[in-house]
């Protein structure tokens, strides 16, 4: 577990020097979770995940990176020095919303 | 000239010209959608214009310069409609002038693109066909016996991934060609196999998916010629589909391989293929990497092609290829097939033992059932090679192969 922080660590800073870093976080367990659904007239405040699954979301990276392949490799790194799965995702971008009103 | 010959001459563009144009123009344009259907236009109008005007001296350079024309003003039609497209960006060319060199070509950037890694395996099979065969989404769905929708679905959503998540659409680099080039080959022999043996439906064989894989397979040959994988695929499909003419009897029923006529082969193919498996091995020879799992299905088909009649057919080098083979990918599929070899060598017995230890992983597969109930019968064990015949029989998709399979069963003495 430690050497995994570690790890952890040197990625981030390898992700700042070459300027990917963006944002780093990680997360405090599943357990200390509360969902919020204001949809209704009064909040209601649930406690735990939102998803009851298996696998919780840990943490993550927010990166600048100029395509996805460059995304997955430096995905495949930090999934190396986490010690855990990394799903990439790209952010929604001007355009991709605009697609979204349109289709 | 005649209609006959403009006809031919826009099959023949369209067959050798439509990858390099969409990848053309998906390069310069950044955008899947803008590159096939502009493609699509210009093999429109050339359909239109040819017969009138006669074909071009270069026919491929007037698809691209047509096609390029087209997706200007569709940019242009859609830029005056939303703002948001940088119409000027896109209408001049500043893209490099071609490159030299075979991994630079555009279509080698199209197979990378409709086959990487992120896109579901699906997808890029539909994509695949789509962008670098030319087939039409019906040709597809009719292939794959799904609904024209269903795979029309997948090639919009794959295209909507390759742009929301950037895949990038570039020339791949060595490091790419030797991490993904597996996972290209592995969806032009998945297109190949299910030509060859369809899983389902009424055609036994689709030579149209066939010709397409190995068209497929010839274009990467072009492209990579030194990687000996891309040549062990591309002569393991041509020494395949040489023996189809001898593959089903006039009734539609299977003609398994020993009982073949050797003479309706396909002589050119054969010769094609073999020349091919010549090459690889000499090159390994040569000190080259040793000879992967396409080099070496191709080696067993060799050996199967080059006997004169199946009696005469070496099948002790056939089970030392699989021995080879096993060790790079022991799949139980491998260890089953390696089975059939052994019982030619080693007698019936001792490959049902094998094939015995394969139950687990194998029962749900029409194949293990057959091969089983064909040893039981060679060993005078009618009743259990009834059984086996029945699973076999239940678990077969392909019409010809049920039709062979029920015969086998109702010859069983007893």
């Amino acid at each position: 577990m430690l050497q995994a922080f570690a790890d952890t660590g040197a990625f981030n800073d390898k992700l700042e020097r070459e300027g990917h870093l963006v944002f780093a976080g990680g997360l405090a367990p599943a357990t200390t979770a509360t969902t919020v659904d204001g949809r209704g007239g009064t909040p209601v405040f649930t406690d735990g995940p939102y998803l009851e699954t298996k696998e919780y979301l840990g943490g993550f990276w927010i990166i600048e990176a100029p395509d996805l392949d460059q995304a997955l490799a430096l995905a495949a790194e930090g999934s190396r020095a986490c010690r855990g799965t990394v799903e990439v995702r790209p952010f929604q971008t001007e355009e991709s919303f605009q697609d979204l009103l349109t289709t | 000239m005649t209609d006959r010959a403009v006809e031919e001459a826009i099959t023949r563009a369209h067959r050798e010209e439509w990858a390099r144009v969409v990848g053309r123009l998906a390069r310069r344009f950044g955008d899947l959608d803008i590159a096939e259907e502009a493609t699509a236009e210009a093999f429109v109008a050339a359909v239109e214009r040819w017969p009138r005007d006669g074909v071009p001296p270069n026919p491929g350079g007037w698809l691209v310069t047509t096609a390029t024309r087209k997706a200007i003003d569709r940019i242009r039609r859609e830029s005056q409609r939303d703002a948001r497209h940088q119409a000027a960006r896109m209408l001049s060319d500043d893209t490099p002038p071609d490159p030299t060199g075979p991994v630079q070509d555009d279509r080698l950037r199209l197979v990378f693109t409709c086959c990487h890694p992120a896109l579901g395996v699906q997808a890029r099979v539909a994509l695949t066909l789509r962008l670098l065969g030319g087939l039409t989404v019906a040709e597809i769905a009719h292939a794959y016996l799904v609904r024209e929708s269903t795979i029309a679905q997948r090639i919009t959503r794959a295209k909507a991934k390759i742009s929301a998540a950037h895949i990038p659409y570039r020339v791949p680099s060595a490091d790419d060609i030797r991490e993904r080039l597996a996972g290209v080959l592995a969806v032009v022999f998945l297109v190949f196999n299910e030509g060859y043996l369809a899983s389902g439906g009424d055609d036994p064989v689709r030579v149209d998916l066939t010709d397409e894989a190995i068209r497929l397979g010839r274009l990467l040959r072009t492209l990579l010629p030194d990687d000996g994988e891309v040549t062990g695929l591309l002569a393991l499909m041509l020494l395949i589909d040489a023996r189809r003419r001898a593959r089903l009897s006039r009734t539609g029923e299977l003609v398994t391989l020993d009982e073949q006529d050797r003479g309706a082969w396909d002589r050119a193919l054969l010769a094609e293929g073999h020349a091919l498996v010549r090459e690889r091995i000499a090159a390994v020879a040569a000190g080259g990497e040793p000879a992967g799992r396409y080099q070496l299905l191709a080696a067993i088909n060799a050996v199967h092609t080059a006997a004169p009649s199946a009696r005469d057919t070496e099948w002790s080098q056939i089970v030392a290829l699989y021995d080879r083979l096993a060790m790079l990918d022991p799949a139980p599929i491998v260890r089953l097939n390696r089975a059939v070899a052994v019982a030619e060598v080693d007698g019936p017995s001792v490959a049902l033992a094998e094939v015995d230890r394969l139950t687990a992983a194998l029962d749900g597969y029409h194949a293990f059932h057959a091969t089983r109930a064909d040893l039981l019968r060679r060993l005078g064990r009618s009743g259990e090679s009834r059984a086996a015949y029945d699973r076999a029989i239940a678990l077969a998709g392909n019409p010809a192969e049920r039709t062979y399979l029920t015969r086998r069963r109702d010859q069983l003495a007893g």
